[in-house]
């Protein structure tokens, strides 16, 4: 914790010292390409991410494009320069494993703007950026809490890293607020994409009494799992209620275009800047919760919606104490508020969450 | 089957390598503007951006030759072990080994300057890569396991053993949970040749390459390597001492992916990380076949194919064509080469 307070203030310093290094002139049209880790068909991250690439498409002082499928390291770092080479006016990286890659290749291009999702790192010609998902997680695990019959939850996730980590609190927190009893059991895949590896994963959590599964996943593997054992599930990513109609209550979604707008404005304007960090929440649309299943009775669905009009007033923080972690010890008192800081670095589990964050 | 049968020459076909390449290439160019065409994209214009990704600017020959560093490392280590009739199809888990031995140098030596740690680096590398290479190799002088098997298992343990290590211990604290080492400090760092982005790692290229041709050609040991080569009996009735060259290969083998990983981790990432895990190791396999396994062909073949691969990139980003057309035009290359090799041993003829 140390460590990661001493990195948050040289990363307020350096913004401090950053005196608008980069070339702010007005532009009328605005070349914007994307760099993705996955295949954009994968109705997961990339896809959603892509979405947002189209809907700036679409702006008349827009052109965009973009390169799929694209591995952290060598690659990405060729891709991206490749990109600047050719006269891109903002590139979005949008893999945490692009971050060194991109301070290196934006120090080379000072009027190009880049955008990077995920990371830490920034310069005076590149910020980052994020969504507050665990506000929708929170939501979703409302529905799951009171979706469950035997209270036990199962959430496949990928990697244990804070982003990872903040949504299964996030979602426990859901849970248990409207289910005291619930509990959510985690399983490690160590994969962000790997559909039969991730369905195997929700297989042994079914088989260990789970009756809703959530997932943090880039494959529909957990929904199929769901579906063919004929209980409940909530997607991620994008609306995935087309592929487990059966199972599937409600998805955790990305929604980048109001974002991505935003920034090729500034641009545009010549107003935007380096060095800053955006992390959006529902209030700006970036994150939210796709519509309910027919199953989702109307009461439920009420209740979330009233919870969902509460995040965005920003009269519901979601991680406000008391908040206990899996020992039983108070880590955040009553009253108190986790600070941003303290999320972006969350590496410990809440009381009700079975499992660990190794 | 259509009135037409295959006959083996008398003699091969001694023009037939360069027509048959040509050739390929050309069939299979053909077939790719075609699916171009399909989606509904121009195919010249398709095939221009191409030849322009790859060729076409200073800085995309740059890209290609720094792409190309490690599939020719692997590919040269490979060639070496098939020379023999060992089939070492674990290049990638010996790449992984290599990473793996050049960062416990970069991480437990922090202090020692470039000159010291540089030379530990890849000399570490080698034996990491080297010994993942040397299991196989008892194993099958030993127990005759087919190495082909073994060596292929021996990858998956290599990549896991890569996660263990960057999930785990050497867990950079400052990344947030992401699995990376911390990053290599200066003299770990195989730098830049002057302005470019090309490293010294290609100059370590161009020494292995020769180093191997040299060795095979004028050494007693590579030309014991090609008599062994064709096959154990005649290498018995000639008095070689088979096992110690099996050995010898694979660890040769081993070795020289183990410098691709090292020369990845160090020049490349800064750091170990899996996601420098991304399939060289089989590309050198296909490599190593296409330039019939000869040193010069393999430089050669591997730039050809880094080239493609830079320039589908073009394609993607100018185009937008899906990333998995890259895979399909390299399929189509590397199959159509490969299936037109026959023809310098056979010649088609209408049946009577």
């Amino acid at each position: 914790m140390r460590k990661l307070m001493i990195m948050v203030i040289v990363a307020a310093m350096s913004v401090m010292m950053a005196t608008a290094c980069f070339a702010g002139a007005k532009k009328d049209k605005i070349k914007v390409g994307f760099v993705y880790v996955s295949p954009v068909a994968d109705a997961g991250y990339s896809y959603a991410q892509d979405q947002g690439r189209i809907a700036i498409d679409k702006l008349p002082y827009v052109e965009s494009s973009f390169v799929e499928s694209v591995a952290e390291g060598t690659d990405s770092e060729r891709v991206v320069l490749n990109f600047a080479r050719k006269g891109y006016d903002i590139i979005f990286g949008t893999s945490f494993g692009y971050m060194d890659p991109m301070v290196k290749i934006s120090k080379k291009f000072p009027n190009v703007a880049f955008m990077h999702c995920s990371g830490f790192k920034t310069t005076p010609n590149m910020s980052n950026y994020f969504g507050r998902m665990y506000q929708a997680r929170y939501l979703t695990g409302m529905v799951a809490g009171m979706m469950t019959k035997d209270n036990v939850i199962g959430y496949v996730a990928a990697f244990p890293i804070p982003e990872v980590i903040r949504g299964i609190n996030a979602f426990a927190l859901g849970a248990q607020a409207v289910n005291p009893k619930a509990t959510v059991r985690v399983v490690w895949t160590k994969t962000w994409y790997n559909p039969a590896l991730e369905k195997d994963a929700a297989i042994s959590l079914l088989d260990m009494g789970a009756d809703v599964i959530a997932q943090h996943q880039d494959s529909p593997g957990p929904q199929e799992a769901a579906q063919e054992r004929g209980k409940y599930s909530i997607g991620y990513n994008s609306d995935m209620s087309k592929l487990a109609p059966k199972s599937h209550l409600t998805s955790a979604i990305w929604n980048w275009a109001p974002l991505f707008t935003n920034v090729v404005e500034q641009v545009r304007d010549g107003v935007w800047q380096g060095n800053e960090s955006l992390w959006w929440g529902m209030d700006q649309g970036v994150v939210d919760i796709s519509p309910f299943s027919s199953m989702v009775p109307k009461e439920v669905q009420d209740k979330v919606l009233a919870a969902k009009k509460e995040i965005k007033a920003g009269n519901n923080a979601i991680f406000v104490g008391p908040i206990k972690d899996q020992a039983g010890k108070v880590v955040v008192p009553a009253g108190q508020t986790m600070e941003d800081g303290k999320l972006l670095g969350m590496s410990w589990f809440v009381e009700g969450v079975v499992g660990n964050t190794e | 089957m259509l009135g037409y049968r295959l006959q083996k020459r008398d003699e091969p076909w001694s023009w037939g390598a360069p027509i048959i390449v040509v050739g390929a290439l050309v069939l299979s160019l053909g077939i790719s503007a075609l699916l171009l065409k399909l989606q509904g994209k121009s195919a010249v214009e398709g095939l221009f951006v191409l030849w322009q990704g790859s060729f076409g600017a200073s800085w995309a020959l740059e890209d290609a030759l720094l792409k190309s560093i490690p599939i020719f490392l692997c590919a040269l280590g490979v060639a070496t072990a098939f020379r023999m009739q060992v089939w070492n199809i674990g290049a990638e888990g010996q790449f992984a080994l290599g990473a793996i031995g050049a960062t416990w140098a970069a991480l437990n030596f922090p202090d020692l300057p470039g000159y010291l740690l540089m030379p530990l680096m890849f000399f570490s590398a080698a034996v990491f890569g080297g010994f993942w290479a040397y299991i196989p190799a008892i194993l099958r002088l030993k127990l005759k396991v087919n190495e082909i098997i073994s060596t292929l298992m021996l990858n998956y343990i290599a990549i896991l053993l890569l996660e263990y290590l960057v999930f785990g211990v050497w867990k950079d604290p400052k990344s947030y949970g992401f699995p990376v080492t911390p990053e290599f400090t200066g003299g770990a760092v195989i730098g830049q040749i002057g302005d470019s982005r090309l490293h010294w790692g290609f100059v370590v290229c161009i020494g292995a390459g020769l180093g191997m041709w040299a060795f095979m050609r004028f050494t007693r040991l590579g030309f014991d390597i090609k008599v062994a080569g064709e096959g154990q009996r005649v290498a018995m009735y000639s008095r070689l001492p088979y096992g110690k060259l099996t050995i010898l290969v694979m660890a040769i083998s081993g070795a020289l992916a183990g410098w691709a990983g090292c020369i990845e981790t160090s020049a490349v990432v800064n750091r170990l990380q899996p996601s420098i895990m991304v399939g060289y190791g089989y590309t050198a396999i296909v490599v190593a076949w296409l330039a019939r396994l000869h040193p010069l062909y393999i430089a050669i073949s591997a730039y050809l194919l880094a080239a493609l691969r830079v320039g589908v990139e073009n394609m993607q980003l100018e185009l937008q064509i899906p990333a998995a057309f890259g895979s399909i035009m390299e399929g189509l290359i590397l199959m159509s080469v490969l299936a037109g090799q026959m023809l310098v041993t056979y010649k088609i003829r209408r049946k009577k």
